[in-house]
């Protein structure tokens, strides 16, 4: 194994999500880190198995809605009070409470695309190719089978020993994951 | 009839959300197979056909509209909304059902709303494209529709944000982008479930284009989550306000039986009830053809039915108070609408729209109504028709009777006010219909996750139904 890795990971497939993520507890207590768990649907507690505790996305969706709040009021002062005053009645020019449902629909606005664009940056989507695709049984991902992928890039990772350590966890099938 | 009351107990203790004996895997068979192999079912053909023809005659419709102006509708002065306004308020009304099942209810964690989320949603969207035509159409330049929106204009002219139609502007654009974000959003891993066992090269290709690569990770489901918790957060506020804003184009107004506070709940509750009727609508004849009872049981269609009754009532409230308080105001002219509603030309509306909203909307008090397609059925296409019927009683009737009696008028829709109404029906089926054969009516993925919930470990180690 001088060359480098020639698989991107192993990969072992279960039957249910319970299984799921106690095989994906036992390779983190194990010392895996670089792992990941494919379920065909969200499976509560699988993320924190595996050791994911960071998520981003509500701190980018706060932001969307400051900037949409404050972008959106803005914009209606810039047009009814600095770039275009027009006096109506010698009624306020800065008639703020008429601003509020702009403001508001811009902030759901820019909200919404800062979630859904943020949820795809942040997955790496859209991404054309991943090795994972490349095992056959993988395709059941989406119906009704679950995986436990650990990658060949994590230190502890030993081909032999980590085949023999998820052999190990009772699952229906161990495959090797092109890269 | 035995089994009828067999139907009917079931559905009052709890009839399960989904028929047992199902497992991942059938779930996930069952539902894509609609759309990758079972053979499309002759009454789509029907339906597309006939469906189609009315999308042509809209585009006749407004072929002719550009080309001679909007003289050839029905509207004047006084009355210079006609059709246009009473279709796009009835149309943005009918959207709202859909952000209400997969929005309020997932954040009310309401279970029954899975199987019906997708198909609401995708509703949502056809509808408000209906919507959005007619105050386009109704611009009478609709090419100059840019005009609305704060763009750097050489003109330096710009939208007057003091107006509650270029509110109006904002809240259904904001709208619509929201909505087919959160639908887009929801289709993600169904669509990477169909790129999966699409067996044909272009499907295949197509779905896995459109799935953008999802591959069910831990992590982004996390994230997934989260973003459609938010989503479903930032839709809730949003949908009141669309409605909200779209009752201030009336209440900002100082026209008698325009000019009151009543207005803006009572056309959010208005909207959700239209709403569900057209979910109903299309509910009822889906699981039929497309043999999806187990999916869509009688627990949702009895839920749908109490839904439609509640907003129905807060309707009628509403209708009650508007009657009451233009007798309290002591305003002649409050008073004189109130009357010439129900006494002048156009009291036929008035009466048939409380019995279409009111009266007949009662039956679903009895359990045996909102357990029975057939009733349900019924009742939706009185609650579409009675909905309608409102919002025409009140643009035209206030606008045909305002203060002055040199300034009254009347109104009556032209030929080409009904084709291009009829029309915007035959389009929203025709998506509705180009819908149900490409994407997967109901969530695959949010099903598989309620079978979980509801059953527990090991579904799989029971025999395969």
């Amino acid at each position: 194994m001088a060359t480098g890795p020639v698989i991107y990971g192993l990969m072992a497939e279960f039957t249910s999500p319970e299984a799921l993520v106690a095989a994906a507890e036992r390779a983190h207590r194990e010392g895996y880190r670089r792992l990941d768990a494919y379920s065909p649907f969200p499976v509560e507690g699988l993320a924190e198995a595996i050791g994911f505790h960071r998520n981003l996305l509500p701190l980018l969706v706060l932001l969307g809605g400051i900037v949409g709040a404050s972008g959106g009021f803005f914009l209606q002062y810039w047009f009814h009070v600095l770039d275009y005053p027009m006096n109506i009645g010698g009624r306020p020019l800065n008639s703020w409470p008429m601003f509020i449902p702009v403001t508001f629909e811009l902030t759901i606005l820019i909200a919404a695309l800062a979630a859904v664009l943020g949820l795809l940056a942040l997955n790496g989507l859209p991404m054309p190719y991943h090795p994972v695709f490349n095992v056959e049984r993988f395709e059941l991902a989406s119906r009704n089978r679950f995986f436990l992928c650990i990658e060949s890039r994590d230190v502890k990772f030993d081909a032999a020993a980590t085949r023999r350590f998820m052999e190990d966890l009772n699952p229906q099938g161990v495959y090797e994951v092109e890269p | 009839m035995a089994n009828e009351l067999e139907k009917t107990l079931a559905a009052e203790e709890i009839a399960p959300v989904i028929e047992p004996g199902y497992t991942y895997a059938s779930i996930t068979d069952k539902i894509s197979a609609i759309v990758l192999t079972r053979p499309t079912p002759r009454v789509w053909y029907v339906g597309f056909a006939f469906s189609f023809l009315l999308v042509l005659l809209l585009l006749f419709g407004i072929t002719y509209l550009l080309t001679v102006g909007v003289g050839i509708w029905g509207i004047n002065i006084p009355v210079a909304w006609g059709f246009a306004i009473v279709n796009f308020v009835w149309w943005i009304g009918i959207g709202h059902a859909g952000t209400l099942i997969s929005a309020i209810l997932l954040l009310m964690r309401q279970k029954w709303r899975q199987s019906i989320n997708r198909f609401a949603e995708a509703m949502t969207l056809f509808a408000v494209m209906c919507a959005g035509l007619f105050p386009l159409l109704h611009l009478g330049r609709p090419w100059y529709f840019y005009w609305l929106f704060p763009y750097p204009s050489t003109m330096d002219i710009q939208p007057q944000f003091r107006s509650p139609l270029v509110w109006d502007v904002f809240a259904v654009s904001t709208y619509f982008t929201v909505s087919i974000l959160f639908w887009y959003v929801g289709l993600i891993p169904d669509l990477a479930t169909l790129r999966d066992r699409a067996r044909n090269r272009f499907p295949r290709f197509a779905y896995g284009m459109l799935a953008m690569g999802w591959r069910g990770s831990a992590i982004h489901w996390h994230r997934y989550e989260t973003a459609y918790l938010l989503l479903a957060g930032l839709a809730t506020p949003l949908v009141v306000s669309v409605h909200t804003v779209v009752s201030f184009d009336f209440t900002i107004g100082l026209v008698p039986g325009w000019h009151s506070t009543i207005f803006p709940p009572y056309f959010v509750a208005g909207a959700i009830y239209s709403g569900f009727a057209m979910v109903l609508t299309l509910a009822i004849p889906l699981r039929k053809i497309y043999g999806l009872e187990d999916f869509i049981t009688l627990r949702h269609l009895k839920n749908m039915g109490e839904v439609m009754l509640a907003t129905g009532l807060i309707v009628a409230y509403g209708y009650l108070m508007e009657g009451f308080m233009s007798w309290y105001s002591g305003s002649p002219y409050e008073r004189y609408l109130m009357f010439y509603r129900m006494h002048g030309l156009y009291r036929y509306m008035f009466w048939a729209l409380l019995v279409f909203n009111i009266v007949i909307p009662q039956a679903l008090w009895f359990l045996r109504v909102r357990t029975s397609p057939l009733a349900l059925f019924a009742i939706a296409i009185c609650v579409n028709i009675g909905m309608w019927l409102e919002r025409y009683v009140i643009v035209v009737v206030s606008l045909s009777r305002d203060f002055m009696p040199s300034a009254w008028g009347t109104y009556s829709g032209t030929v080409w006010d009904y084709a291009i109404f009829i029309g915007t029906i035959g389009l929203f089926l025709t998506l509705m219909l180009v819908f149900v054969r490409l994407l997967p009516m109901i969530s695959i993925f949010e099903m598989r996750g309620l079978l979980h919930a509801e059953e527990g470990a090991e579904p799989e180690s029971r025999p395969q139904g």
